[in-house]
């Protein structure tokens, strides 16, 4: 009667956990399955890491041979990139978007459990060569000839680019899915210029995504038929063009360094107000500068190709130091953000200002290498390599882990430990210091990127072996980490819907937030609909913007 | 059903989240991003093309010594495809109209030129002459016509779904988001066809 029909027939079921987190199609639950395999894969390249520095720290070949050696490095960058920096960040985009709009779940459910367990398996593919004879071991670049069937027979570089080509096939889904959801799931009064920073970030990330990663696929396509099916494409002898290759990786390559910062620009530029107790400052002018760098990210991949000589320099030097300018602009926002704040050094805070400092340093040596005469220089040199790991690991990777601390709480209902993190953040930040400023030193003094030996008459041991205690510090860092995280998940404070006086509304749910994700939302005027639920109530204080932009909707 | 001991909102409630929503169905806007990146995609072997071809220069641009294009067949296919899109479209017109029948008999019409057009595509691949390993024309021509016909057999399989739908009955003048989908991706791949026709064989 009255009761049975007012039961909601959802015909529910009970499983096990385990068939739940294998077949769910919740975005929270993918969320964290794409962080939990994404730190999977950063331990294991890790690894490989500390295997190329221990390699590296002393003269001499300690005890890899050439072929391991360049296998390492290949393995490490590849997986880094690939299955490390984009899916975690893909996972937070994952978890956070759809809280942010205040919709109850991504536009594609299903397609977004396709997209993530795409992941794992392309993963395992690229590492499966290490068990038939050798993994892939021409750099995480692939440059053409090295990669054609007779400078590299084995079947490594194929089982690469399977995996490849299905870690992209994952990024275009998700990148799909990303999209639909913020053009379509935006909860009522969620207009783009309110949408949170991080929902912006991510928006400009799935574009670039979207137009740059199948021409990849297509690259990667072309190079898997020159191997297995006697084609040409990047073949000279037979009328094929090998700089082809960089042309394709770079059009690609490119616009995927943006993919790996942007949402880690997004991170912190939701950290910083929270924990200045601000607003961003110049949120449109964050806005333009993210749709900014996105459309200039695909006018600049020849500057990878400078010393080819196949390449007009002037147009792409110029194209490249103009990205300084939506960079420096967002630089303007983070400092007028904390400009004047009521700072509260938070473990998320702290790895936030880490990468704002971090990523200055490798934005500059980024301008440097802009600059053609200096690029011809230190081309190839571990110069690049410091550049490179000051934006990826000291820009993109303390973004991920100031995304950790702060959303932790609200994914698993515990705070992190602070005093733990800030042990984590000092050995990191140190470490990370040590393992790469001294690269910078190294390029300039001419040691090559790639190589498993050097002199002992060269002058690189004390800075080489400074990277190396510095990388060892950076995996001790980790310890505390594994442990709070652990520890706090059996036994961490427990923090509330609101842990941090959030702007942005996944903190106007629970934590962690019900399948459906919302009870009820708060009426959205602004990018900080939570900050005025909790502290605008009593005073008629809506900025005059505001008021504006209300009369926009309504218009 | 994916519900359990955390209770999930059941996966057939995914169309609820539409209703409230204007404008261009979701699925839709799924589907023009999907292009988008197939633009790229193709965009991608299309460079191969024209770089191969500027490598070459100033040879002359032509197949493997012993191999000849077939103009004549390329032709008659390439009608083939063009009156496949407009049948599709007949297909989406008479379910607008809320028509079941003419849309299972042109979507009927549209998956046979297809698969016509795949049985050709074979038929002039075992012609030609040359084969992919045969320098770099053999390399993209393959390459590109090759993924050309595999869009081409992906779009084929969404017609028989379309059409195994429809013979069940699940599309209606007001339902029938997943034939509108399938019918833009049908004619994205045509436009492809267009676009790989008129470079591979016009511009010559």
């Amino acid at each position: 009667m009255a009761t049975t029909t007012l039961e909601p027939r959802s015909g529910t079921i009970r499983r096990s956990w385990v068939i739940e987190w294998l077949t769910t199609v919740d975005h929270k639950k993918i969320g964290v399955l794409y962080i939990v395999n994404s730190f999977l894969f950063f331990f294991a390249a890790g690894i490989l890491a500390l295997v190329i520095r221990s390699e590296l720290a002393v003269p001499g070949m300690q005890f890899l041979d050439h072929d391991t050696y360049n296998q390492a490095f290949t393995m490490h960058g590849t997986i880094m990139l690939f299955l490390f920096i984009i899916p975690a960040l893909s996972g937070f985009a994952n978890y956070i978007v759809p809280l942010q709009l205040g919709a109850p779940d991504m536009a594609f459910p299903r397609i977004n459990a396709l997209s993530f367990w795409l992941l794992p398996l392309g993963g395992i593919l690229i590492f499966s060569g290490y068990l038939f004879g050798g993994a892939a071991a021409e750099g995480w670049t692939g440059y053409s000839p090295l990669t054609a069937d007779r400078f590299s027979p084995g079947v490594g570089t194929d089982l690469w680019i399977i995996g490849l080509a299905l870690v992209g096939t994952a990024s275009i889904l998700g990148a799909v899915n990303s999209i639909t959801t913020i053009f379509k799931m935006r909860a009522p009064g969620m207009t783009l210029f309110r949408m949170p920073i991080f929902v912006w970030t991510v928006l400009v990330t799935a574009v670039l995504i979207l137009l740059a990663t199948p021409v990849l696929t297509a690259g990667l396509i072309a190079l898997f038929i020159d191997r297995n099916y006697g084609g040409s494409f990047f073949d000279p002898s037979v009328g094929g063009n090998p700089i082809l290759w960089q042309h394709i990786f770079w059009f690609f390559g490119h616009p995927e360094v943006y993919i790996v910062i942007l949402p880690a620009m997004g991170v912190v530029s939701e950290v910083l107000p929270v924990f200045s107790r601000k607003p961003l400052f110049g949120y449109k002018a964050f806005v333009f500068a993210t749709i900014a760098i996105g459309l200039l990210s695909f006018s600049v991949w020849a500057h990878h190709m400078f010393t080819t000589g196949a390449v007009f320099l002037p147009f792409f030097s110029f194209m490249t130091a103009l990205i300084a300018i939506p960079t420096g602009i967002k630089m303007f926002n983070w400092l007028g953000t904390l400009y004047r704040g009521k700072l509260m050094l938070t473990t998320a805070m702290l790895f936030a200002l880490g990468f704002i400092a971090m990523f200055l340093i490798g934005g500059i040596s980024g301008v440097m290498l802009a600059s053609p005469p200096i690029d011809f220089h230190v081309q190839d040199t571990y110069f690049v390599v410091a550049h490179l790991h000051y934006v990826f690991f000291g820009g993109s990777v303390f973004g991920v882990f100031a995304a950790t601390y702060y959303w932790f709480p609200k994914m698993s209902g515990r705070k992190l430990n602070e005093p733990l993190g800030k042990v984590h953040f000092w050995i990191h930040f140190i470490g990370f210091n040590l393992a790469f400023f001294p690269m910078h030193q190294l390029g300039l003094s001419g040691m090559p990127r790639r190589i498993a030996d050097y002199s002992p008459d060269a002058g690189w041991t004390v800075l080489n072996l400074a990277s190396t205690v510095g990388a060892f510090m950076i995996a001790v860092s980790i310890i505390p980490f594994l442990i709070n995280v652990v520890a706090s998940l059996i036994n961490g404070e427990p923090a509330g819907d609101d842990p941090w006086e959030g702007n942005t509304l996944e903190w106007a749910t629970t934590s962690p937030p019900p399948p459906y994700n919302f009870d009820r939302l708060p009426p959205i005027h602004s990018e900080r609909p939570l900050f005025f639920l909790t502290h605008g109530h009593g005073h008629a204080v809506a900025r005059d913007e505001d008021l504006d932009e209300t009369h926009e909707a309504q218009a | 059903m994916t519900a359990g001991a955390a209770e999930i909102r059941p996966a057939g409630d995914d169309h609820l989240v539409e209703t409230h929503q204007t404008g261009m169905p979701t699925v839709m806007v799924g589907m023009l991003l999907f292009i988008a990146s197939e633009v790229m995609f193709f965009g991608g072997l299309f460079a191969t093309y024209f770089n191969a071809r500027a490598s070459v220069a100033p040879e002359p641009w032509e197949p493997p010594p012993g191999g000849e294009l077939d103009m004549a067949l390329a032709g008659v296919l390439t009608a083939i495809l063009i009156s496949s899109s407009f049948t599709m479209q007949f297909g989406v017109w008479a379910i607008r109209r809320g028509d079941t029948g003419k849309l299972k008999m042109w979507t009927g019409i549209t998956l046979v030129l297809g698969l016509l057009f795949l049985a050709g595509q074979l038929y002039d691949y075992s012609q030609l002459g040359f084969g992919i390993a045969d320098g770099i024309f053999g390399t993209v021509f393959y390459t590109l016509t090759g993924f050309h016909g595999a869009h081409v057999f992906g779009g084929a399989v969404g017609l028989t779904i379309i059409l195994a739908r429809a013979m069940q009955g699940q599309f209606s003048g007001r339902n029938h988001v997943a034939v509108e989908a399938v019918s833009i991706y049908w004619h994205f791949v045509d436009v492809v066809w267009i676009a790989v026709f008129s470079t591979i064989y016009l511009l010559r």
